[in-house]
């Protein structure tokens, strides 16, 4: 280990080596670091008092209530779509796969200002469905239908994008043998598939859920901005800071910087799990069945 | 055909590919239609109007240079950082390579607020600056800094995958052959990890165009000066004027779709190249 590790780095002086990571941190430092504490240091800028207080307001409280149930919706719809996304094109041979990927990644590259406009030309009061929606009583755009569904579409391609090169790299050998074993497709999902992509899953769950409770540029255009009912976090904060409540706006925003913080915490540790369990499966002999037939052992004949 | 038919022993393809196209023009094609069908319902000429007004214009320059700017700042120090991380060793990097998705992970709006409450005159950062007459907040500086920042992680993490497979072995032939180290790296490393970082560059480059969130706090938003493109669309919004809002948007999309394919092309050169690199 160490005989590798010298072998590597003596190729630079040890003077280059420590201005170029002196250079990085610098950088690091002060792009990523200091506006990450200045959120904390504002919103404890007038004490422990100040911070809860302005976290027990219910304006606050309701923004929160509105980002857990915009992401409650959005991440479960864009895991089912990512799932079944990811079998029909790594699990299939079709003509067009190429293009629908493609499709799958176009939502990141829409400005998210631009998809919340999309949607109000479709629902708003002049757009393609006109007045049908309010003759029926029915409010997406400056509703909460709006806001899910703008959600809804920044994060579509997080999960399936995790879940189609992993699940291509892996191919269909061991759904085919459980198949062929006799298990039913869904079976075979449950017990061959879901093992094999869990991690992936669990990594593109946690940044599907970071983005939809941080997404600001989209839901801004369909929110609306009322107070109590259509603000979530991200807009609760702006309503604060351009009111000049300085200490209430950050004390919110440190709530979304600990989840930013909770979020990279589980994505390397998931990251590290996988890495782990990789090296595992590298380490196994190559007639090694993965423990197949003792799952099916399991599942057919318990019955 | 034959070998469709061997891989067809799966089911669930009808089930999974119905599903995938339902919810795909529901959530994404037919609202993106709309923006183009709504184009077609507005007359040629006012659509050149309100994509050629002088203050449109200058959200352009103001939106592309910046971006541009960041994206090249961001290709330097985002080579920088995976160099680091990937090559040497040093306490904490760990926490250190967590911590380069931070702009990933935390809200755009929260960023926006941090950077402006560092760089305005009585932050941390602005009040060291502004007495040597650099203003940054409020200013098109703060809005390289926020694109720098939101850009960061996408060149440091696609160049940091290529750089770990980047075989040594032809390092070390360039030593022995008497090369330096400096011509090592502008001849053998850097044409191997030149694709990942115009990828990299590319995709935050991207990302700062349609950026919004975390712009909009710090770039005191005057118009012609500091006022980007997307904040044009919202401000045609908040109008009512839904005409020049989709014009100005389309543009926006159709840059988008360009970049989208210039990234799919480097992204085939990257993969054609590590794959010759392995054969």
């Amino acid at each position: 280990m160490s005989v590798r590790q010298t072998s590597v780095t003596s190729t630079e002086s040890p003077w280059v080596r420590r201005t170029l990571i002196g250079a990085a941190l610098a950088f690091m430092g002060l792009f990523l670091f200091l506006p990450l504490a200045s959120v904390f240091a504002e919103a404890l800028r007038k004490g422990a008092g100040a911070y809860l207080d302005a976290l027990r307001e219910p304006d606050a409280w309701s923004a929160i209530r509105l980002t857990l149930l915009t992401a409650a919706i959005a991440v479960p719809l864009n895991l089912l779509f990512g799932v079944s996304a990811a079998w029909a094109i790594a699990k299939y041979e079709f003509r067009g796969k190429a293009f629908l990927t493609t499709l799958v990644d176009l939502p990141f590259s829409v400005s998210p200002v631009v998809a919340g406009l999309i949607y109000v030309l479709v629902f708003g009061a002049q757009g393609w469905l006109g007045p049908w929606p309010a003759e029926h009583n029915i409010k997406i755009i400056f509703a909460v239908p709006g806001i899910i569904l703008a959600t809804v579409f920044v994060t579509f391609p997080f999960i399936a994008r995790e879940l189609i090169p992993l699940m291509q790299a892996q191919g269909s050998d061991e759904e085919q043998a459980a198949i062929v074993l006799g298990a039913t497709g869904w079976q075979t999902f449950r017990y061959v598939t879901l093992p094999n992509i869990k991690w992936g899953l669990l990594y593109g769950v946690i940044l599907c859920n970071a983005r939809a409770m941080g997404e600001f540029g989209a839901v801004s255009v369909v929110s609306g901005h009322i107070r109590g009912q259509t603000n979530t976090m991200p807009l609760h904060v702006e309503v604060l800071y351009n009111e000049y409540q300085s200490v209430a706006a950050f004390s919110v925003a440190s709530l979304l910087a600990l989840l930013a913080l909770v979020t990279l915490v589980i994505k390397t540790f998931v990251r590290w799990r996988f890495e782990r369990e990789e090296k595992a499966a590298a380490n196994l002999p190559p007639e090694a069945p993965l423990a197949l037939p003792l799952i099916f052992q399991e599942s057919t004949v318990s019955p | 055909m034959s070998s469709s038919a061997r891989t067809r022993v799966l089911p669930g393809f009808r089930l999974t590919i119905g599903f995938t196209l339902f919810y795909l023009s529901l959530i994404v094609l037919v609202p993106l239609s709309a923006l183009f069908f709504k184009t077609f319902t507005i007359s040629g000429e006012a659509i050149w109007a309100a994509v050629s007004s002088p203050r449109v214009v200058a959200s352009y320059r103001l939106t592309f240079g910046a971006s541009l700017l960041a994206a090249l700042i961001n290709l330097v120090a985002g080579l920088l950082v995976a160099w680091v991380l990937v090559r040497y060793e040093f306490p904490g990097k760990k926490l250190v390579d967590a911590l380069v998705d931070l702009p990933f992970a935390l809200p755009t709006a929260v960023a926006g607020i941090a950077l402006t409450a560092l760089l305005a005159s009585n932050g941390w950062i602005g009040s060291l600056t502004e007495p040597l007459g650099i203003k940054l907040a409020y200013t098109p500086n703060g809005v390289v800094i926020a694109l720098i920042f939101i850009g960061l992680p996408f060149v440091v993490r696609t160049v940091q995958p290529v750089l770990e497979d980047a075989e040594k072995e032809l390092e070390e032939a360039a030593l022995c052959l008497g090369a330096t180290r400096l011509q090592t790296f502008t001849r053998v490393i850097l044409p191997t990890i030149l694709p990942a970082l115009l990828t990299g560059f590319a995709l935050a480059f991207a990302r700062a165009i349609g950026e919004y969130g975390s712009v909009i706090f710090i770039a005191g938003n005057m118009p012609m000066v500091s006022e980007i493109t997307p904040l044009i669309i919202i401000s045609k919004l908040e109008q009512y004027d839904y005409a020049g809002a989709t014009a100005v948007a389309v543009v926006m999309l159709v840059f988008s779709f360009v970049l989208l394919f210039v990234i799919n092309a480097l992204q085939a050169w990257q993969r054609k190249r590590s794959g010759g690199a392995m054969a």
